[in-house]
């Protein structure tokens, strides 16, 4: 195990174009802090976003977790392309010739996916750690380790949209194209929604019940946006006659659609690197 | 003898087209093996098979006893094929750091092999900086971290310019020398001929021939022969049970030998019968002839 993450490492290791994105990444997460510097001034009326409440606990977990999760594309570019490199370079077939087995192959590639992803998990449990310690009016030891599901979520999130782009890389080969099918993936996966819901089906929950077991969308629901339990907002609503009641929680139905996309994603990527002659 | 690769009635099919069929041939311990063949005989593919990046439609392989995976037998294997291929955003020692985490063998074997194919002063150098010649060697000497069983090389000197040749040439010499299994794939005859002891001849797939190179031809040489009075030669020979087919070519006569025979023998038989020579060859055919006749019949 630690010999296959070892040698992905080396590969990663003396990339300058995947080191600068992953640097980039974890900057930017440490940019969700800036948010709360975040003022405006109407005249008499002073706004302060980290007075909102949205700094927590343990709303924080939830805020902080999907705001970073919008940010993983930026590494879905380096897990894409540490595929792809290995059909451009030509080193995937060396790498064979010089005794790595297919099954060892894909493995390395899904070990630095867990890499990857508990690094970012432990990344942004620090920072919301921090952020909350400092702005959060409740500081109760119970109170800031609840709703710690979020955090779980992350990391599910994470490496299922992971294995999906590197089974992208697998499949496609070229990086650019491979990204660019994630987008019309995604495009497709609201199209194939939209029609259902308000054209085959319409005023029925067929529409969303098909559509949680669609791979992105079914990520996406891991953690559901958190705005608009906002307190803030929550009130404006009512004022306007809207009344949410939204379920915010993880569902453990998401969770196993999750994971077995992820399985499969992993489990397709070497069936093709199996099949495939190179 | 020990069996290093035994490959039996292996088949590879891509759609319609046949690329290596039924193929049988095995490789032995501390001998330097030729595989010849034309341009699309089937070389790579047989040797992509062995090395685990194509699959077979048929038939099988076993490294070494064959109690051990293919991609383990290949950590105990050196190979190259085609373009050398490593990460160009790293120097020549870190793709060789890579290579030996892949084989797991120990590192210190890298200056060692950088020396022998002379890159030691460009070790700290980008790959993508290097010149096919160079790109070539290193892929050598990452072959040989692992002090290989036996070293694969397809069409070593593709591409590279005389000197280039040159050194790729010395090169497999030097390890030759020093008693490795070589199993060298290429269609410049000459280069086979010169460092091979054994030869395995493709031609669409097929194996037309399997042995030595000392072997692959049943005559034992031939004759040229001039002499004052030719008809008179003629007769001679053909009356003579040594001699196989004897053909007329411009001012010459060719005699192939049915049996072993020094050309002093025959020049002293044909004295006896009252011939004279005035020109005397023995030679054997040269690996190329030897290869063109193989190739060219049915």
């Amino acid at each position: 195990m630690l010999r296959l993450l070892n040698i992905e490492l080396q590969k990663l290791r003396y990339n300058r174009s995947a080191k600068v994105i992953s640097i980039i990444y974890f900057i930017l997460i440490t940019f969700i802090a800036l948010i709360a510097s975040i003022e405006f001034n109407f005249g008499d009326f002073h706004f302060r976003v980290a007075d909102q409440g949205i700094f927590n606990f343990p709303y924080i977990w939830h805020f902080n977790t999907y705001m970073a999760a919008i940010l993983k594309l930026f590494l879905a570019i380096v897990i894409v392309s540490m595929m792809s490199n290995e059909y451009s370079y030509r080193t995937l077939k060396q790498n064979l010739i010089d005794g790595l087995s297919k099954k060892e192959f894909v493995l390395s590639k899904f070990l630095t996916v867990l890499l990857f992803a508990g690094i970012s998990t432990v990344f942004i449990f620090l920072v919301s750690l921090i952020l909350g310690l400092s702005f959060s009016d409740y500081n109760e030891i119970s109170i800031i380790f609840s709703d710690m599901e979020y955090i779980g979520a992350y990391f599910i999130k994470l490496v299922a949209f992971f294995s999906f782009c590197l089974f992208l890389g697998v499949l496609v080969k070229r990086s650019a194209f491979a990204l660019g099918f994630l987008i019309v993936w995604q495009i497709a996966e609201w199209l194939l929604y939209g029609l259902m819901k308000w054209q085959f089906f319409k005023d029925t929950d067929i529409a969303d019940n098909v559509a949680q077991f669609f791979p992105l969308n079914a990520m996406a629901n891991l953690i559901k946006e958190p705005l608009s339990r906002l307190g803030a907002i929550q009130s404006a609503a009512n004022q306007l006659g809207e009344n949410f009641t939204k379920d915010y929680n993880v569902s453990a139905v998401n969770i196993i659609i999750v994971l077995v996309w992820t399985t499969l994603f992993i489990y397709w990527s070497y069936a093709i690197l199996k099949k495939r002659d190179l | 003898m020990e069996n290093i690769l035994t490959i039996n009635n292996l088949t590879k099919k891509y759609g319609a087209l046949t690329a290596v069929n039924n193929l049988s041939f095995s490789i032995e311990k501390g001998n330097v093996y030729g595989i010849l063949g034309p341009n699309g005989s089937g070389k790579s593919t047989t040797l992509g098979i062995v090395l685990n990046v194509v699959n077979k439609t048929s038939g099988d392989f076993k490294w070494f006893d064959g109690n051990i995976d293919t991609h383990n037998a290949l950590k105990k294997v050196g190979a190259i094929i085609e373009h050398p291929n490593f990460y160009p955003y790293m120097t020549a020692v870190q793709n060789l750091q890579l290579v030996c985490k892949i084989k797991e063998v120990s590192e210190e074997k890298i200056t060692e092999k950088l020396k022998l194919v002379g890159l030691l002063d460009r070790k700290d150098s980008k790959f993508s900086a290097f010149s096919l010649g160079m790109k070539q060697r290193l892929a050598i000497a990452s072959a040989l971290l692992n002090d290989p069983e036996i070293l694969i090389l397809d069409e070593p000197t593709n591409g590279l310019d005389p000197q280039g040749i040159h050194q790729i040439r010395e090169i497999i010499r030097t390890i030759a020398s020093q008693g490795t299994t070589i199993l060298l794939a290429s269609h410049l005859l000459d280069e086979v001929e010169k460092v091979c002891t054994h030869v395995v001849i493709l031609r669409k797939g097929v194996s037309l021939y399997s042995g030595s190179v000392d072997g692959m031809n049943a005559s034992h040489g031939f004759l040229t022969m001039q002499s004052n009075n030719m008809e008179l030669l003629q007769t001679a020979l053909e009356g003579n049970p040594a001699f196989g087919i004897v053909k007329r070519e411009g001012e010459f006569l060719i005699a192939y030998l049915n049996a072993p025979m020094d050309a002093s023998e025959v020049n002293k038989l044909l004295f006896e019968k009252g011939i004279s020579l005035s020109h005397l060859v023995k030679r054997k055919e040269s690996l190329e002839e030897q290869f063109l006749e193989l190739t060219k019949q049915n």
